[in-house]
């Protein structure tokens, strides 16, 4: 038998570890130009209709017949919009001191309400607020910091728009006091005014020496939310007012003599029943003040959300699932998914360094789209004359990234269907139908409030939360559902749904490539 | 590391069909293995298996005795061509080789390399979808070589290519096997390995038929028939059974002499100054061999398969 030496390549051995697997799957995708194609028009399609949106979107305030500037609503201590009406009873404070009141009863009106609309009632909304307060001047946004009894949620110390806390359950008559001492306003309630209960301090570093303190009674709009029945809402928003009387008022400090000033602080016309019936303001009976005031002092939800210029990342996730299940289900319509697995026979990394680049891919898409369309479109938006809420640097940066990220999560999600089904159609349909189509009977459908918060807890649709960037408060009662831009869950909490699903899928499909014949 | 292919007992079915029943050989460097049998014969899944693409029911297969999955920058190991077709058509031929030159580690220069190896040099930035399928095998063969490996496996090379291609392709697949390679390559018709293999492996139904070198399958086949046609009948006849040969008569001048080789006889006519004008000894061709082998098992499939009918 003749000896053969056997082949010696002189070719170096290469590298096959996961960063080379990444880089074949990286050249996979830029070397059909269809996929660059079809990731580019994720990013554009997602910039060009936030553009179109913004342009074509217009909003026109008149006075009379003449058009004028919308009016800016005002903007709290932290940039965040606010509502801040109230009528302020008030007197000026310099350096430390103290309000002390006893708060003997509450009694309001609200008009029209349901079920027949057709009479202006005594009452009070859960929200009327009447009590303390201490604030920088009477103009609208600027800091305070106020002890409050509620109608229908007890005392509570409030500060600077955002910020709220409860105290024990109110019974009339109930004595409340707010301390200022240096930076820290203390509120405290108590049934006799002799035992004191505290019931919360605010910080309220940078408050002048001179400051405003007094009383005040306000009472936001009476919202009802009628489901229409054939989907949708009607949400209605009531005029009322509060009316508080108060007795045994003493004010501690350097409190210059004289009369209380009287403030109506935002206020903005008449209705008709402060005209004919009874205006906001103070009527002093002896040692009796009785406050009546309208309005809110809390945060504003009303106007544009930045992620309202994000309509167009609707569209652009639509191609962002077709690429995604292209990206695998090609390999196993051209039988290349051997050529693959020949490559790298370790088959879960295979997918894993897909679902990277796909991931990497579709995130810049998203990212990238939404840092253009986000800050220009806001612009075009407030040139056009609307409102636009403003947030905080962060937030705007978690809704931009947000984008990205949503992309990302539901490519690897696509990705996986297409592992999992092998069939272009199939895995498209599949993640259209649960990605989009759960988003859209959420959002726009009319479906049920609870139905349509449901789907975005249970569905990967939930991950479309990272964008939102208005935000929920308590203290301000509002129709927060997915149709106004809220969602069930918070940002990072649904994107971590969707994102579960996408490692459910991913995790599957190499379950699935593992077990099988290729 | 030993350049070899190693198949022992390797048993799969796919539902009531059993693929491979017992499959075992061994692929020995330096020379062009022929794995060859009918379409079905099991060919195309042992390939598969030997690869780590389809599992086994039992058995092993190894190259260069290990496990494929096994193998770190397995195509630095084994270069195999299964299915041509087996491209994304929007990408171009040279992108193709790219990433599964980036997937072991190695850069552009190399995949320059194989191209103008197998001689794609012109068509290497067009869309692999417009490629003739004589053109998909070139680029498969490439594809196989980028690893410059020293086992070879291809699954029907030479199917699709033009005359030209196949003469090119015989060519090729003995110089790689001269250079110490261990090259598998299969193909359903035997004449395709005729000039090219220096062992063969036949298969049916799932199991090897034969194992052996190509002379020797030759020389099976071959009955050793010799005719002769001489003037001289009678004569001749007496002396070659004298010599211990088998002959008869076919006609009027010409005898059938077995038993003894033509060289023999000729020498024996000679020495006994019997006339004699023409010695012809009968050789079969492999195909004859290959069809005597294969024979049974294509009829009992297909009698099979009336039978399920």
């Amino acid at each position: 038998m003749s000896t053969i030496t056997p082949y010696r390549s002189p070719l170096r051995a290469g590298r096959d570890g996961f960063a080379q697997l990444l880089r074949a799957e990286w050249t996979k995708f830029r070397t059909v130009r269809g996929w660059v194609f079809i990731a580019t028009a994720a990013a554009l399609v997602t910039v060009l209709l936030g553009l179109g949106f913004s342009a074509i979107s217009h909003s026109s305030c008149s006075e009379g017949p003449i058009e004028v500037a919308c009016p800016t609503p005002p903007l709290g201590p932290d940039g965040e919009a606010v509502n801040d009406r109230f009528y302020f009873v008030n007197r000026s404070l310099t350096g430390d001191g103290s309000i002390t009141a006893r708060l003997t009863s509450m009694s309001g009106i609200i008009t029209y309400p349901p079920p027949n609309h057709d009479k202006i009632v005594p009452g009070l909304v859960p929200w009327a607020k009447a009590g303390l307060i201490i604030k920088q001047n009477t103009k609208q946004g600027s800091p305070y910091a106020a002890v409050m009894v509620t109608a229908g949620h007890g005392v509570r110390m409030q500060h600077n728009f955002t910020h709220d806390t409860g105290g024990l359950s109110a019974t009339f008559p109930r004595w409340l006091r707010l301390t200022r001492s240096g930076d820290i306003v203390t509120g405290y309630e108590s049934a006799d005014g002799k035992q004191w209960t505290k019931v919360g301090t605010a910080d309220m570093t940078g408050l002048p020496d001179t400051v405003r303190i007094g009383l005040f009674a306000n009472s936001p709009g009476d919202l009802t939310v009628e489901q229409g029945s054939l989907g949708g809402s009607n949400t209605q928003l009531r005029f009322t007012q509060t009316s508080a009387v108060f007795d045994q008022v003493s004010v501690q400090g350097d409190v210059p003599r004289g009369a209380w000033s009287r403030d109506d602080v935002g206020a903005h016309g008449m209705t008709d029943w402060e005209r004919y019936q009874r205006a906001n303001g103070l009527v002093e009976s002896g040692g009796t003040l009785t406050v009546s005031g309208t309005g809110d002092i809390a945060p504003s939800s009303d106007g544009q959300s930045i992620e309202r210029t994000l309509i167009g990342a609707l569209a652009g996730l639509i191609a962002v699932l077709v690429v995604a299940v292209l990206f695998i289900t090609a390999e196993y319509r051209r039988g290349l998914i051997r050529t693959s697995l020949l490559a790298s026979p370790r088959r879960g990394r295979v997918l894993a360094a897909k679902a990277t680049v796909i991931g990497l891919v579709t995130f810049t898409a998203g990212l990238v789209s939404a840092a253009v369309t986000v800050p220009i479109c806001t612009r075009i938006l407030r040139a056009n004359g609307h409102h636009t809420l403003p947030v905080s640097s962060l937030t705007e940066l978690r809704v931009i990234v947000g984008t990205g990220a949503l992309f990302a999560a539901a490519a690897v999600f696509a990705l996986g269907l297409g592992a999992l089904f092998r069939r272009t159609a199939v895995a498209i349909t599949v993640a259209i139908a649960t990605i989009l189509l759960p988003y859209l009977l959420a959002t726009v459908s009319g479906l049920p409030l609870g139905v349509s918060q449901w789907l975005l807890r249970l569905t990967p649709a939930a991950g479309f939360a990272i964008q939102q960037s208005v935000q929920e408060y308590p203290q301000v009662l509002a129709y927060y559902a997915p149709q106004m831009g809220y969602f069930p869950l918070a940002p990072w909490a649904g994107l971590a749904v969707l994102g579960g699903y996408a490692a459910l899928a991913l995790g599957l499909a190499v379950l699935r490539v593992r077990q099988k014949d290729a | 590391m030993e350049a070899t292919i190693e198949v022992a007992g390797l048993r799969k079915r796919f539902g009531q069909t059993m693929a491979l029943d017992g499959m075992s050989f061994t692929v020995e460097p330096g020379q062009v293995t022929g794995f060859v049998g009918p379409n079905g014969a099991g060919k195309s899944t042992t390939m598969r298996v030997i690869l780590g693409l389809d599992a086994a029911d039992a058995g092993r297969a190894l190259v260069s005795g290990r496990p494929y999955a096994s193998l770190r920058n397995p195509l630095h190991h084994v270069g195999a061509l299964l299915d041509a077709s087996a491209l994304q058509p929007s990408r171009t031929a040279r992108n193709h080789l790219l990433w599964l030159a980036h997937s072991q580690g190695w850069g552009a220069r190399r995949v320059d390399e194989v191209i103008e190896q197998v001689g794609l040099g012109s068509a290497a930035r067009r869309r692999a979808g417009g490629f003739s399928l004589g053109m998909r095998q070139r680029l498969g063969i490439a594809a196989a070589l980028l690893g410059d490996p020293p086992v070879l496996m291809l699954d029907e090379p030479s199917n699709g290519l033009d005359p030209e291609g196949i003469i090119w392709m015989r060519g090729f697949l003995r110089s790689l096997a001269a250079e110490g390679r261990a090259v598998l390559v299969s193909s359903h018709l035997m004449s395709e390995l005729e000039d090219t293999a220096g062992h063969l492996v036949v298969v049916g139904r799932g199991r090897v038929i034969a194992d052996t070198s190509v002379a020797e399958l030759i020389a099976a086949a071959s009955t050793g028939r010799v005719s002769l046609r001489t003037t001289a009948r009678s004569e001749a006849m007496s002396a070659l059974a004298h010599a211990g040969a088998t002959v008869a008569a076919t006609d009027r001048d010409t005898l059938t002499v077995t038993g003894l080789a033509a060289e023999h006889i000729v020498a024996l006519l000679t020495r006994d100054a019997v006339p004699f004008s023409e010695v012809t000894a009968h050789r079969a061709t492999l195909e004859d061999a290959y069809l005597d082998l294969t024979r049974d098992t294509v009829e009992f499939r297909a009698g099979e398969q009336e039978a399920t009918r």
